[in-house]
């Protein structure tokens, strides 16, 4: 049904003639991620075109960002500080809105696409995170602790920057790759897509993925949710039968 | 070969995973112990939440130990009534373990508290048997027998009140004793996902004065039972036992728990000893540099 609305909406915006403001058409290549017991990430295509009123491009060929931002959580960061010898969780910091996955990709550095507050206002770039701090620390504590966040999450895959690497054909056709790390939360994603021109973002539009997991990956994780008693009751089973089994079968060598 | 933790939500190695469970198998089946306390920290070494570590490693224990419950069982060293006693203070703890869990969790400690948690534990313990084994290995070499020692429950046991006979374990002591020390263990199942094996069998010989032969066997049946509670508790409180997870340690460590018992019985007991408490003191050394040193995360993340 949406592959239909989305075959319906080209021709219709191509249409859009008299609009004095262009126009972003995009797609991706997943609206839905299944993570399956081989999951190891996806590489997700995010791709469109640009639809200018009454065909004229700019002389100045426009930029294109595209950002893939996971659903938010409330997260609790916690700072080591070595206290009497050891390294204990000395500090903390609350965050409301923190993404659980960011990937963002553009077609030239974004500081060359973009000021510094239009960046923070589309939230472009992993620096430009607006977390939602609930308790009152003081901005320097509070911006070390976003580093912390933005530097544990990109190891491991979580929080991607891919300046320049949003390719544009012909100044219409534009599409970027952005990988989703296998250690993704499930729920619902979005894509957005940000046409800027001088420095100005000119046209949106956004795309919505689902990332859930399927078959046995969803039978379990819901087993342990909703039967935890039988859940656990398995999971015992199995342990005695194959510590039984194993026992049984050595003695019969 | 990757496979998909539905609970840990990540994707490992599943060969990596089933030869540490072999080679903690392998340790276990050698000393007769669970080896729970090399699987959780090899886990979260690897990139498991400790979480899902602790609750999945439980039921690798209860996995290890069923085999050898029912060989002591077949040899009539099971003390069902000692057993029953530890194993209903081991499930007090258990419930105990998991308030304390929470509380950790909330203030945030709970890591460091596992790690000052598993250094002295493990480094006392090892301690106790380094120094023991090296006394028996001078005693062979040196050709003396070493003095039979005199088989008697420490005096804060005997002035607990009340008295019942456990005939196997050869004691007429009060039951409060193995329920407490029972319960001691079931708290370090629930927090380290350790099966206890190590306080549990020291314990019941210097502490209660158990018959030696009934010890390793009773000790087994309490291990048992107690790793089945924590791994109900953990999927009913925690929800983080990794049902995945689970079946492929469980693969490497039944497997590896049959040759270790084969390799077992070709070395002296003495030798099996002191190879135990140098691997059990390298791995507090380790745990003990872990909390010394800057570690390689400053910041930790926890969701909600």
């Amino acid at each position: 049904m949406r592959r239909l609305a989305a075959l319906i909406a080209l021709p219709a915006a191509l249409l859009l003639i008299g609009a004095d403001e262009p126009q972003l058409v995009p797609d991706v290549s997943q609206r839905d991620v299944e993570i399956q017991y081989s999951f190891t990430g996806a590489d997700l295509l995010l791709f469109g075109a640009i639809v200018y009123p009454d065909g004229r491009r700019p002389e100045k060929p426009a930029d294109i960002v595209v950002v893939l931002k996971g659903p938010e959580q409330s997260i609790t960061m916690r700072e080591k500080q070595k206290v009497a010898g050891i390294w204990v969780n000395a500090d903390e910091a609350q965050f409301r809105s923190a993404p659980s996955f960011y990937a963002m990709a553009s077609s030239r550095p974004i500081d060359r696409i973009v000021d510094e507050r239009t960046a923070a206002i589309y939230e472009l770039g992993v620096d430009k995170l607006q977390l939602s701090p609930s308790s009152l620390n003081e901005s320097g504590e509070l911006s070390r602790f976003q580093a912390g966040l933005v530097d544990l999450r990109a190891r491991s895959g979580l929080f991607v920057e891919r300046p320049g690497t949003v390719e544009i054909t012909d100044g219409v056709l534009y599409r970027a790759r952005l990988p989703l790390s296998a250690r993704v939360i499930v729920g619902d994603y979005t894509a957005e897509t940000f046409l800027v021109q001088d420095g100005r973002v000119v046209a949106a539009a956004v795309r919505d993925i689902t990332v859930r997991k399927s078959g046995f990956e969803q039978f379990m994780a819901s087993a342990a949710e909703h039967w935890s008693f039988v859940y656990g009751l398995v999971a015992i089973a199995m342990a005695v039968g194959m510590g039984w089994a194993a026992g049984a079968i050595a003695r019969r060598i | 070969m990757d496979l998909y933790l539905p609970i840990a939500n990540l994707s490992v190695n599943a060969l990596v995973i089933i030869g540490l469970g072999g080679v903690v198998g392998l340790l276990s089946g050698m000393f007769g112990v669970g080896g729970g306390f090399l699987t959780t920290p090899l886990l979260i070494f690897y990139g498991i939440p400790p979480t899902v570590a602790a609750a999945s490693a439980a039921s690798q224990v209860t996995g290890a130990s069923v085999s050898g419950v029912f060989t002591h069982m077949s040899r009539g060293t099971v003390d069902f009534r000692m057993g029953g006693v530890l194993i209903a203070g081991g499930v007090m703890g258990a419930g105990m373990g998991v308030f304390i869990f929470r509380l950790l969790q909330y203030l945030g400690q709970i890591d460091t508290v596992i790690g000052i948690l598993y250094v002295l534990m493990l480094g006392g313990i090892g301690g106790l048997m380094a120094k023991e084994s090296i006394q028996a290995l001078i005693a062979i070499k040196t050709g003396k027998r070493p003095p039979a020692r005199k088989r008697r429950h420490h005096p804060l046991v005997a002035a607990l009140p009340m008295r019942w006979r456990f005939y196997r374990s050869g004691l007429y002591i009060s039951p409060l004793a193995p329920l407490l020390l029972g319960m001691a263990t079931g708290i370090l199942t629930m927090l380290l996902g350790v099966g206890g094996g190590f306080i549990l069998v020291p314990a019941m010989l210097y502490l209660l004065g158990m018959a030696t032969q009934s010890v390793v066997g009773t000790s087994l049946f309490q291990i048992l039972f107690v790793t089945m509670a924590t791994t109900m508790m953990h999927a009913m409180t925690t929800k983080a036992v990794d049902l995945v997870l689970a079946l492929l340690l469980l693969i490497g460590s039944v497997v590896g728990a049959q040759v270790g018992t084969r390799i077992s019985m070709s070395i002296r007991p003495e030798y099996l000893r002191i190879l135990l408490a140098a691997i059990v003191l390298l791995v507090a050394a380790r745990m003990a540099l872990g909390l010394g040193w800057r570690p390689d995360e400053i910041y930790t993340i926890e969701v909600g």
